[in-house]
């Protein structure tokens, strides 16, 4: 496995936290992993973006280039990464903040509308969860029960109690990729 | 012990207190700032001093104050706030003191940018500051290496009495990896009987100083300083290699880089390609002799920097005009891709197979 993933939307919408989530569950798979963060003066209500590889291989470059996967919640996202992934590589678009299609033809694109399901379950913070069920869904990159052990890691245990609606945001993200078949 | 996941300057942060460091003195720059944010946070919970100064020329001299104490202590910055510690850091070396220096290496010159880059090379190896003095310059290329190098860089330090750097750049500090905090064995480390405590009217005063007027002592002392870089010459170097001897292209490369030319090297190998690496992790010294298992008939050794070309002069002497020399390099916070570094062997080798 070589998973290359570019996770992107604007600051506050959880990316950076998405990226975690994958790289801390890759770890607890005995998997190499990194995590890269874009930083500068631009996050800031710009634009925010991580790089994660999940890999059988030790990591090489950490900075993703040919991405496998990339995951984008917001229009500019879109526009900036479609161009990274390779040929059969997978595009988890955020539907319902990003109007247009995706422009290639040669990968496999899936739009979710993830700020929707999340206003549905009652809160629009769980966007990113969403968007992480449904590439966990495609992608079976880590196993949902890593997430949960990694979930803790990454949020902190305070932040334990909001465990159940995340998990409810990741099988909502799988259906929505399920029910298109 | 089990893994966790740290971000790089947390990780430094983590592994001087698990190397005794009790003392931190330092002050902001991005792209580093997690480092003085996590000491600040967790040196007082081991009974340690977190100081941030009113300057990094104040933070150096504080860490000279407590390396004269004996302490462990360590300071961190990133390019321009490296440069303004030169000072204190030539006195450090002159008074012949331990201590760790963590140099995150954004684009210069001046303020430069803060992304990555590893334009303080020269800066580093050759002594930043006035004086005929040498650092240890340990080059991390993964958060479990910087770890454990920094864990055995406070040693060092100590053995030496010299400082030691950690010369990393942005991309290391701000990721993330698995890290392991494992247990070590304890060193012999001299006794330091060398620092100013007090005297408690049993001994001589100890006198820690960088000024020798008499110009035969300060000879003699340049001449005990250069044995003692010898020995590090002799018994420090550190270095990783990939395929050395049989290769066609050996990539010369260190830090991050170096991970960034080893993706290369696996893009290379699957179109048939034969390349090697030689990853210097200590800086000074330098790993000279590792270029002369190069076989003479190797089309070139490419050395790779986010820089101008600061390392290669290292490598040229390494090769001493045995084998010819190429850089590619990106600068300004600008990172190379693997493909790029590739497409530099390819034409090396003229697209030959």
């Amino acid at each position: 496995m070589d998973e290359r993933i570019i996770i992107a939307g604007f600051g506050g919408q959880g990316v950076m936290a998405m990226g975690q989530l994958l790289a801390y569950s890759g770890m607890i798979e005995d998997k190499w992993v990194s995590w890269l963060p874009s930083y500068g003066p631009e996050m800031r209500g710009g634009t925010a973006n991580c790089n994660v590889i999940i890999s059988t291989d030790p990591v090489g470059s950490p900075v993703v280039v040919e991405a496998t996967t990339a995951i984008v919640l917001n229009k500019p996202s879109l526009d900036k990464f479609e161009e990274s992934l390779v040929p059969g590589g997978k595009l988890f678009i955020n539907s319902s903040l990003i109007d247009r299609k995706s422009i290639r033809d040669d990968i496999d694109v899936y739009y979710i509308p993830a700020n929707e399901i999340a206003n549905e379950l009652g809160n629009s913070r769980v966007a990113n969860m969403v968007m992480l069920g449904a590439y966990l869904e495609v992608v079976q990159t880590v196993d949902i029960e890593s997430i949960e052990r990694a979930f803790p890691k990454v949020f902190g245990e305070s932040k334990i109690h909001l465990l159940p609606i995340n998990k409810k945001a990741f099988e909502r993200g799988a259906r929505a990729i399920k029910k298109k078949g | 012990m089990s893994k966790v996941l740290m971000k790089g300057n947390e990780a430094v942060g983590a592994a001087a207190i698990k190397a005794g460091c009790r003392f931190f003195f330092g002050y902001p720059i991005t792209p580093q700032n997690e480092i003085p944010e996590y000491m600040s946070r967790e040196l007082p919970k081991v009974g340690g001093v977190f100081v941030q100064a009113e300057s990094e020329i104040a933070a150096i001299n504080m860490v000279y104050g407590a390396a004269g104490c004996g302490a462990r202590v360590m300071t961190s910055s990133s390019s321009p706030g490296i440069a303004l510690k030169q000072e204190g850091i030539s006195y450090i070396a002159g008074a012949e003191l331990p201590c760790l220096i963590v140099n995150m290496m954004r684009g210069g010159p001046g303020l430069g940018g803060i992304q990555p880059s590893q334009t303080d090379y020269f800066q580093a190896t050759r002594g930043g500051g006035n004086g005929d003095y040498r650092l240890l310059v340990l080059a991390p290329a993964n958060i479990q290496e910087m770890v454990d190098l920094i864990i055995e860089g406070f040693d060092l330090a100590d053995e030496y009495r010299n400082p030691v750097m950690i010369l990393g750049d942005g991309m290391i500090g701000q990721m993330m990896e698995p890290v392991e905090f494992k247990e070590r064995k304890k060193r012999d480390l001299p006794e330091k009987d060398w620092i100013t405590t007090g005297t408690k009217g049993k001994r001589k005063p100890n006198i820690i100083n960088s000024l020798y007027l008499n110009p035969e002592e300060l000879e003699d002392h340049n001449i005990w300083l250069q044995e003692k870089y010898k020995k590090m010459k002799e018994k420090e170097v550190r270095v990783e290699s990939y395929n050395v001897e049989d290769s066609d292209v050996v990539i010369s490369a260190y830090g991050t880089t170096a991970r960034i030319a080893r993706t290369a090297i696996s893009k290379l190998e699957k179109e048939g390609y034969k390349v090697g690496l030689i990853r210097p992790i200590s800086l000074f010294p330098y790993p000279f002799e590792e270029f002369n298992k190069i076989k003479d008939d190797c089309k070139g050794v490419l050395t790779v920097e986010m820089n101008t070309g600061q390392m290669l002069d290292d490598v040229r002497i390494a090769l001493n005009g045995r084998i010819p020399s190429y850089f590619y390099g990106r600068t300004g916070g600008m990172v190379p891709t693997p493909e790029a570094i590739a497409n530099k062997v390819r034409e090396i080798l003229g697209g030959e197979k």
